[in-house]
């Protein structure tokens, strides 16, 4: 198993925003964190990433609670940029090389040639969508067993989306598992093999994302507007 | 190749579907090497364990059998493709007819309006390819 929190919850200052997740996540599986505004996704990769401290419950990733070990093991894409906008491509992707030992260059420069982005410009000089691919592509370089993207498709164009999804396909390892939140559900469900619905800080549904769609007769884009309908 | 999935029916359905399409379309020939699942998922972009879970279906009937360490290969048992085929040509007139009948259409009415549409068909499609060749 790559990934398991027990009882977890966190609370902001009083507000509860998770209460009791349990989640179990094994090994080589695609799994959609879904759900609407303020539902808890970005706080659960947070508490996962060791972000953020629960308030209580556990977390392990392969055995290890949150700590130095469980984050060698993981690559975690925020849903905001952090990273400094007066550096070139290629400078952050040195300083990546150098501070994680399973960071691949070779496939950052791969992907960053395959969507036309040149390392030699600086960051400050894209648009948000492209900001977006660097991003996606330093994380997905990594050879992570648990991948936490945050968002990591909003501000790409259509098309580079599809990319994105095939460089997500082609680059993880069968042993390896990914959490994806995101609002885009109809452009990645066909990707996903799990999904996770989180209704106010709970787990309303954890399925098979083929088995939802047996007995809905629904893509999980409908059965998502469907069960948080406003 | 497309793929063409739909999210509304379980995606490993689909799949089989289609790799059932291609055996019988002759796409995949008795006795072909599969590309393997990590290939076919890239290809339909879709998450390698749903594609694992169809050709181990598909194995299951038979349609494809998988030889350790070589990989996943085409039935050489063509009575079986034929089989499958006929079973399908026959769901798909099922379904045909049954939607004539909702729209009210008689026997006889449906077999000439079909032969008509065949013809019509026909004859269009030559017309293309002539022009083509003409260019």
């Amino acid at each position: 198993m790559i990934l398991e929190c027990k009882d977890l919850t966190k609370t902001y200052r009083g507000y509860l925003a998770l209460s009791n997740i349990n989640l179990q996540i094994d090994g080589g599986h695609i799994i959609g964190l879904l759900g609407p505004n303020g539902s808890g996704k970005t706080t659960l990769l947070k508490l996962i990433a060791g972000l953020l401290s629960p308030a209580s419950g556990s977390i392990s990733i392969q055995g290890n609670p949150v700590g130095p070990a469980s984050k060698n093991l993981i690559s975690y894409l925020p849903d905001h940029f952090y990273l400094d906008h007066h550096r070139k491509v290629a400078e952050i992707i040195r300083f990546f090389d150098d501070f994680y030992e399973d960071f691949e260059s070779e496939r950052a420069y791969d992907m960053l040639a395959k969507l036309n982005i040149n390392p030699n410009q600086k960051l400050k000089s894209f648009s948000k969508g492209t900001k977006e691919k660097v991003h996606l592509i330093l994380a997905m370089s990594r050879r992570a067993k648990l991948y936490l993207l945050d968002e990591p498709i909003a501000g790409v164009d259509p098309a580079a989306r599809d990319y994105i999804l095939q460089t997500i396909l082609s680059n993880y390892e069968e042993t390896a598992s990914i959490l994806i939140s995101t609002h885009l559900i109809s452009d990645i469900e066909n990707i996903l093999d799990e999904v996770i619905f989180l209704q106010n800080g709970k787990i309303h549904t954890h399925a098979l994302v083929d088995e939802l769609r047996q007995e809905s007769h629904k893509s999980i884009d409908d059965l998502f507007r469907e069960v948080f309908r406003c | 190749m497309t793929w063409n999935l739909n999210s509304d029916r379980p995606i490993f359905i689909q799949i089989i579907e289609k790799i059932q399409v291609d055996i019988i379309s002759g796409f995949y020939k008795s006795g072909d090497k599969l590309p393997s699942v990590r290939e076919l998922a890239q290809e339909a972009s879709v998450n390698p364990n749903t594609m694992q879970k169809a050709l181990s279906e598909l194995e299951r009937t038979g349609l494809v059998y998988s030889q350790r360490t070589s990989g996943r290969f085409i039935t050489e048992d063509t009575t079986m493709i034929d089989q499958l085929k006929s079973k399908l040509a026959k769901e798909i007139v099922t379904e045909f007819w049954d939607n004539m009948q909702k729209l009210g259409f008689q026997k006889e009415e449906t077999i000439s309006l079909l032969a008509k549409t065949i013809e019509i068909e026909e004859t269009t499609t030559k017309g293309e390819s002539n022009d083509d060749t003409g260019m």
